[in-house]
This record gives structure tokens, sequence and C-alpha cells, in this order.
């Protein structure tokens, strides 16, 4: 099936032969995996398996030793960072990174498609539209009354939905997420699991996770890698009964 | 729009503080000064121009440039190249052996006067090339440092060595700059002397004028949304990026307009001083610099103007009565800012004086902020005024 669907390009996202080597140990090597337009899916391996890597691959933060990434007809491995995020690309990273001297209104607002380039940033002004656009995505994340703290105030669990809520306002095609719910309380994983139900109705979304309850949640289909390779592909089911996967990750 | 929101920010606490400032610099100081301290303190603005460029580039954006002297001097050669050609008329230089050019340029056994001298002729150039050179060359240096990502100490390394390279350039080239002694005995600017007390009153006029262009124009880029990406940047420069920013770009923006604003600094100084030299191009004048932002505070636009202003007056003051002992009075003050009170004085007043403020200023702060209740327009409300204040408080309290 899904050679007959390789050419024809209606994939959101083509990962075609992605290799990437550092002096030499092949971190991903030789991957190929397609993902469909609202698809949720998965990465889940052992430590070291690549999977970070594989993200940092199509967000442009490393660059692939060879290969393809094909972005809704885009080559995304010739562009840079920003680039890539202007062709819809949300990356959120396993440690939240938000500004934590802004508030959480300005957090937002920065992401805001808006005003990219420095004159555009100069020449920015906080309309209705930007206000707006906040308070929805504010509501989303939980946050609509912590608008005015500073980020900093936020707690661990906050800042992430905060992260994922400045990937939302940017509208993005795809979403990248680096382990959502790691570290979190259990109220808290509850929760994002909800916001991710919410999001995946719009969006395509690609997961790193080692939770495997978090997993079965939220996943449409698992991609399982280990050292740099894809080991199984399919419904959480499938992967869970796969025996090289019980072998080198599940564990018996 | 403007005129009540610009009455009503001279009401505000910031407001309040920069009317203080304009104070002191255009009514207390000139009252009080003789025209040779006033003219110093002329000279100590100069170096204010620098500070609040580094306040931009090093407090917000955490680009530290030790080679802000080499905009400050670049600005200050343009300068002083137009008065020079202005000094070294055919009649003024009948003696040398090829009158009409520099005599410096004639006592290195130059005939002509080089190509690169020639647009110096005109005025107008002149004042574009006050700031475009130390743009330029900001340019270059951004873009080929930024664009490959080299940041941090290795930026500032970078910046140390153009400005021991130009200081070797300018001092080896002294039939083109004249070497070491710089580019003395200017006389006039467009025919009027500038040696007169009088002339140096109004060019410490027009020097605290251009300074509060310059705050006026910092101040606008970190109240608007390019002010809070510097900061981001400063501190989560991946999220920025991932954000879809190019990072590279805003760096560059940031470097370059420090570099303009030491230019305008460096052609201000060579009027009020009279002379440009290398010494003010090279690595230890570019670590003062630093140390007046470093003192004043870093993340505060006006605690620079009081930094430059008071390292100056201390220099000036202890150097007067005890010369060797002032590179240790500094270093000290060095490591005492760094160790003691990181954000300098702006952050020792923002800890200190502003909680004693705060009881007296309440009544007042409030009338003015109960015109936009709701707590969402109250952002829209820190473009105007509110900027300043929350960012450094959150700042002062947050970094140490």
């Amino acid at each position: 099936m899904n050679a007959a669907k390789k050419k024809g390009g209606d994939f959101l996202l083509a990962v075609e032969g992605l290799t990437v080597s550092f002096d030499g140990f092949k971190a991903v090597d030789n991957l190929s995996f397609y993902l469909d337009p609202k698809e949720i899916r998965v990465i889940i391996g052992p430590n070291g398996a690549g999977k970070t890597t594989v993200l940092d691959l199509i967000c442009g933060k490393t660059k692939a030793t060879s290969g393809s990434i094909k972005f809704a007809g885009k080559e995304l491995t010739k562009l840079k960072e920003h680039q890539i995020v202007h062709c819809g690309v949300g990356r959120k990273f396993q440690t939240p990174s938000v500004f934590e001297d802004l508030t959480v209104f300005e957090n937002l607002e920065l992401s805001y498609p808006k005003g990219h380039s420095v004159m555009g940033a100069l020449a920015f002004k906080r309309d209705a539209k930007v206000i707006e656009a906040v308070e929805e995505v504010a509501a989303t994340i939980f946050l609509s009354d912590a608008l005015n703290e500073p980020a900093a105030s936020l707690s661990h669990g906050q800042k992430q939905w905060l992260e994922i809520g400045m990937l939302l306002i940017q509208k993005p095609d795809l979403l990248m997420l680096d382990e959502p719910v790691a570290g979190m309380s259990v109220a808290e994983r509850k929760k994002t699991a909800e916001l991710l139900r919410v999001i995946t109705k719009n969006h395509t979304v690609l997961v790193v996770e080692h939770d495997m309850q978090f997993v079965g949640d939220i996943a449409d289909r698992v991609t399982v890698m280990h050292q740099g390779k894809i080991l199984s592909e399919g419904s959480i089911d499938h992967v869970k009964a796969d025996p090289k996967v019980i072998e080198v990750y599940l564990g018996h | 729009m403007t005129t009540p929101s610009a009455i009503q920010w001279f009401k505000t606490r910031e407001g309040i503080y920069y009317m203080l400032l304009a104070l002191l610099l255009v009514v207390i100081l000139p009252l009080t000064l003789d025209p040779f301290r006033l003219s110093m303190t002329g000279k100590y603005l100069t170096y204010a121009f620098v500070a609040i460029g580094l306040v931009m580039c090093w407090g917000k954006a955490g680009i530290l440039s030790l080679g802000q002297g080499i905009f400050f001097g670049l600005g200050g050669y343009c300068m002083a190249m137009f008065l020079k050609l202005e000094a070294s008329t055919p009649e003024a230089t009948a003696i040398q052996s090829t009158p009409g050019i520099p005599d410096f340029m004639d006592w290195n056994q130059l005939t002509e006067l080089p190509w690169f001298w020639q647009p110096f002729h005109s005025f107008p150039f002149t004042l574009l090339a006050i700031i475009g050179v130390p743009v330029l060359l900001a340019l270059i240096i951004g873009f080929t440092m930024f664009t490959r990502r080299v940041g941090g100490v290795y930026f500032s390394i970078m910046t140390q060595a153009v400005a021991a390279i130009l200081t070797i350039l300018i001092i080896g080239q002294q039939g083109y700059t004249g070497g070491v002694n710089g580019i003395t005995d200017l006389r006039t600017l467009m025919g009027w002397d500038i040696r007169t007390d009088e002339a140096k009153m109004t060019l410490y006029f027009i020097c605290v004028a251009l300074l509060f262009g310059c705050l006026f124009i910092a101040r606008m880029v970190q109240n608007r949304k390019l002010g809070r990406i510097l900061m981001a940047m400063n501190a989560q420069e991946t999220r920025v990026r991932f954000s879809g920013y190019d990072v590279a770009a805003f760096k560059i923006f940031v470097f370059c307009l420090a570099a303009a604003f030491a230019g305008i600094g460096g052609a201000m100084f060579t009027l009020i001083v009279g002379f440009m030299s290398p010494s003010f191009v090279g690595i230890v004048a570019s670590i003062e610099m630093v140390i007046f932002c470093a003192l004043g505070g870093r993340l505060s636009i006006l605690g620079a103007v009081y930094g430059a202003l008071l390292v100056n007056a201390a220099k000036s003051g202890l150097s007067e009565s005890f010369p060797e002992l002032w590179p240790f009075a500094m270093g000290a003050l060095f490591i005492g800012v760094v160790m003691a009170f990181p954000n300098g004085l702006a952050g020792l007043y923002q800890s200190y004086i502003q909680p004693l403020e705060d009881r007296l200023f309440k009544g007042k702060q409030a009338e003015i902020s109960s015109q936009s209740s709701a707590p969402i327009s109250q952002p829209s409300k820190a473009e105007e005024s509110d900027g300043y204040d929350s960012s450094m408080d959150n700042y002062s309290a947050e970094k140490s």
C-alpha cells in the first residue's frame, strides 16, 4: 500500500532514506516513513534509538547527511529552521523552553505568525486579532487565568502546555512533540492527553513518548525505532505483539 | 492620539526618570559647571552613546561586544577627517612642501590627498559616513559571525581582535591616518570655530539632544515586539528560532544599531575634544566602555547614561590627583559590579529605592492605570508606558 502511494505524494510528510552520521556513528540510518494528513504518529524506542534526532532532522536543528524529507511537497533538508517553521512545521522540545522573563501573553504573542522580520517586529502592533488569537489558544492550554503572569512562575506542566500553545498559535500543519508528558503529575498527564485529543482534530501530530499508557491513548499508528532504524510499525496492538519490539524495548 | 498619551507618559514613572535626566543635563549641569567642566561632561556623554548601544546589544540581546571602540573610533575619524581637511587649506598649509593636504601627510612625504580622503570634503557625505561606515563594518562582522552562529565568548574575542587590528592599522598607516598621534589640530566646522567656550557650550547641547534622540530610538526598540524578541533570544535562542524568527538577522540588526550609536558618539567626541586618536579605538578603550555600561546597569538605557557620566567623572577626579591609581580603581569597580550588583546602579536603584518610591507613588500610578481596567488591554498599555518598568523589574528579580 505504501509503495503505491509513495510517488503520489498525498502524504503530508514523506521521509525517505534519511541518514545522519555523527563522526561515523549513524544515529539515524536509512530511515523511511510516511505521515498521512491528520494522523497521530508516535515514535517509541529505547534510549539512543534516534527518536529525538528524527525530530531534529525534520525541523532543521540537525542537518541530514543524506536522504530526503518532503513536507507538503517541499523539500525541507535544504531549508533553514525559521523557513521550515514558515512551511508549517512546529516543534516542541523535551525540556520546556519558554521565555521565562516574559508573561504568558507575551510568550504566545511572540509566536503569533506575524512580524517575523526585523522591521516587521519593529512595526508589530498588538491589535484585536492578536489578542483574540492569544486568548483562544490560552483557553485551549488551560492558561486563561495566567495570561499576565511571567512564564517563570508557571509549574513544569503549565510550561509544557505553554510551549504547546506557542506552537498552536503558529497554526502549523505538523506538530512535533518530544515527550510532552515527561515529568508531569498524573492529573497533568490526563489533562495533556485531553489537550492532545483537541489538537489532533485539526493537526497532524508526530510524538516521541515513552509512556506506553499514554501512547495507547493517543496514537493512530506507532513507529518503533532501534539503533537508528525502524524495528516495527503499525497499530499499538500490532507493535505490542511484535516479538522484536518485546525483545529490545518492552521487555518480557 | 499622540498628544494626550505623550502628556500622560510624562506623568508615569518612566517619564519622570527621563525628565530628571533632561533636567540634570540641560539645566543643572550647564548652570553649575564652568565651560571647561561642562565640555568635559559633554565628552563623558559621548561615551553614553556607546553605553546605550551596549545595553541593547549586550544587556538585552546577550551579545557582548568588546570592540565598541571600533565604531566609536570610526565615527570619530570620519568627523576628524572632515575637520582636518577644512583646517588644511592651501593658505594655512603654505609652508608645507605640498600645501593643501593635512600636515601629517606632508611629514610622511605624501604629495597627494589619498582617494578615500577625497569625499570628506563634503559635509553631507561626512554625516552619512559617521553612521554608515560603522554600520557597514558592523554588518560585515555581524553577518560573518552570526550567520555562522558564532556567539558568546567567541564573538567577544573576535570583536577584540578587530579592535586590535584596526588600532594597528591606524598606527601603522601614519601617512594616511596620522598614526599614533591621531588627527589633531582641528579648528573649525564649516567656518565655525569649535575651540571657543561658546562653541563648546553649543556642542554640549547638541550632544545632549542627540543623546536623547538615541535614547528615544533605543526605548522604542525595547518596547516594541522587537525588544521582546531580543530578550527572548538572549535566554532561549533555539525557541526563538523555532518560533519562526531568523535569529541571525535580529543579532545583526542590534549590533548595527549599537554601532550607529557608537559612531554618533565618536563624531561628537571629535567635535568636543578637538582631536581623534587610536587610543579611543583599541582594546582598553572598548573594555572601558563595557564597564560604563555594566556599572550603570546593563539592562537600563538610562542607567547606561549615568554609568558613563559617573565612571568618567571618577576617572577624571582620580587621575587628576593619583594618575597611577586609576587602572586599579577601575578594575576594582568592575569586579565589584560583577560580584556584588550585576545589574549595576539601575539594578540597585530598582531593588532598594523603587520600593520606597512605590509608597509615595502608589496613588498616582493607580490613577493612571485605572483607565485601562481589563487585564488584557493592559499589555497594550505596556507598549506606551509600562514596558520599561515591568521588564526591568522582572529582570532584576530573576537574574543574579
